[in-house]
């Protein structure tokens, strides 16, 4: 399957988007670094939060707290911008796309 | 080894800004510490549930980063569990998410299973699983007073839970709000501060918004609870229909601990602190104070504590354990942990140097249950 969009080279881009998590959520993910979204055109961050966290709910719970808002330390970037500096959770990501997942430096 | 299985054994749990440690001892004066578990998280609350033929250290563990979450174990420590949904979330419709969790209380022998929480934002929970997953109790979350509930220092939060033998009388401390009580096991709840002052207020005797530090249940008098305050401490013997100071003859009426004794009447504990501006031990000589007589009169208890100690003890920074006579723990926010074997008369330091300690429990476990000391 793919999404359909074509990349510069002419090679059909990848239509996954990448959610790469560091290093200390990575036991909630079955030791993944990186999970995967399937996509076919541009979704929210909130789509794919909620798609690769699906079967990891420790995980999901760390990253977003019940009522869906990200957790204050927690700093999600699409292509190097902080979506809170973005639309936040409605942030578009493109198929292809990488989503990071960084704690802030917090705490004393 | 039939006898080694069955001998007794002492574990203390130490919660601090970051992380838990564990202590354990043969006669509670030679500690061994273990840890951190939960490195760079902060654990305000714990429980340690002997019940149900079970030691289950229960957790409230919170990330600056990831947030607060509920850990079990089963083997002191050994290894921890993480409910998979997690053991306390709001429910859909309250537009909550939980802060902290403030405390984790096993209910009564005979009610094996059935563990409260108090968190932050105000609000209390039960759990009937042994502490896997917790229900949120109704009556108080949709209580009309919750608007006019405020936020002390450190939060917003139902710290204090008291569960009569029925299961029916339930009172609840929360800062800032008072004490409030339930005659039907947690469906319906009124305030009940009468003769509790807060002066902090334009009324300074109002229905609700005192500033409780921690409340306490008297261990053999029914209807008979203590309370801390932010100033003032106080005694009801009518199941907290009305509050009379029982201050005279401490060295100041501030402070965050009340502990009672786990059998006796009358006897509890609470660690002075000089006042809300001050919040240091008096002269910076750190003493835990008793009574034996309900309040009427206070002893001081400082053998083996140092010459000089500034730091604060937060209100479940101390505890009891189980044993006769019972062993009394507390903590300081300069990270040492005391603990006495005889009820306050004297105290060995367990550890030193420690992050700030939030929160102590102790139990009485069989020495079977502990790794071999080397």
């Amino acid at each position: 399957m793919t999404s359909g969009v074509i990349s510069g080279d002419g090679m059909p881009a990848d239509p996954a988007i990448s959610v790469v998590l560091p290093s200390v959520l990575q036991p909630l993910a079955g030791g993944q670094s990186i999970l995967t979204a399937p996509a076919e055109a541009a979704v929210t961050v909130e789509w794919v939060l909620d798609t690769v966290t699906g079967d990891y709910p420790a995980l999901s719970r760390r990253l977003r707290d019940e009522t869906g808002s990200v957790r204050r330390y927690v700093n999600i970037y699409v292509n190097g911008n902080e979506i809170r500096r973005l639309q936040g959770l409605v942030t578009a990501v493109a198929p292809g796309q990488e989503v990071l997942i960084i704690q802030s430096v917090a705490g004393g | 080894m039939g006898r080694m299985a069955t001998a007794e054994s002492y574990v203390l749990a130490i919660g601090t800004k970051k992380g838990l440690w564990l202590a354990t001892s043969p006669d509670r004066k030679d500690w061994s510490l273990s840890g951190p578990h939960f490195l760079m998280s902060e654990v305000p609350s714990i429980a340690i549930d002997t019940r149900d033929g079970r030691t289950r250290i229960l957790v409230g563990v919170r990330s600056e980063h990831w947030g607060p979450t509920v850990f079990h174990s089963d083997d002191l420590g050994g290894s921890w569990t993480e409910p998979e949904n997690g053991a306390i979330t709001f429910p859909d419709g309250t537009d909550a998410a939980l802060e902290r969790i403030w405390q984790i209380h096993p209910d009564a022998d005979s009610r094996p299973g059935v563990v409260w929480a108090g968190c932050e934002p105000i609000s209390v929970w039960k759990s009937t699983d042994g502490g896997e997953h917790f229900e949120l109790n109704r009556g108080l979350w949709d209580h009309p007073h919750r608007s006019e509930w405020g936020a002390g220092y450190g939060g917003a939060a139902a710290h204090s839970i008291v569960v009569d033998p029925t299961g029916e009388k339930v009172h609840v401390a929360m800062s800032t709000g008072g004490v409030y009580r339930s005659l039907d096991g947690g469906a319906s709840w009124e305030p009940r501060n009468k003769g509790i002052s807060a002066y902090f207020m334009p009324d300074p005797n109002p229905e609700f918004g005192q500033c409780v530090h921690k409340i306490a249940a008297d261990a053999a008098v029914d209807g008979r609870l203590y309370a801390q305050n932010h100033h003032g401490v106080y005694r009801s013997d009518d199941d907290a229909e009305s509050w009379e100071s029982i201050a005279e003859g401490l060295p100041a009426d501030f402070g965050f601990v009340m502990l009672t004794h786990p059998r006796r009447a009358g006897t509890a504990w609470v660690v002075p602190l000089k006042a809300d501006g001050e919040r240091i031990p008096p002269d910076g000589k750190l003493a835990v104070h008793r009574t034996d007589d309900a309040g009427a009169s206070w002893k001081r208890l400082d053998a083996g504590l140092p010459e000089a100690e500034y730091n604060a003890v937060l209100r479940d920074a101390a505890s009891v354990d189980g044993a006769e006579p019972a062993g009394v723990y507390f903590g300081t926010r300069g990270g040492s942990v005391y603990a006495s074997a005889d009820e306050g008369e004297h105290f060995t330091e367990v550890a030193s140097h420690l992050p700030d300690v939030l929160c102590v429990r102790a139990a009485v476990v069989s020495a079977a249950l502990l790794p071999a000391r080397p």
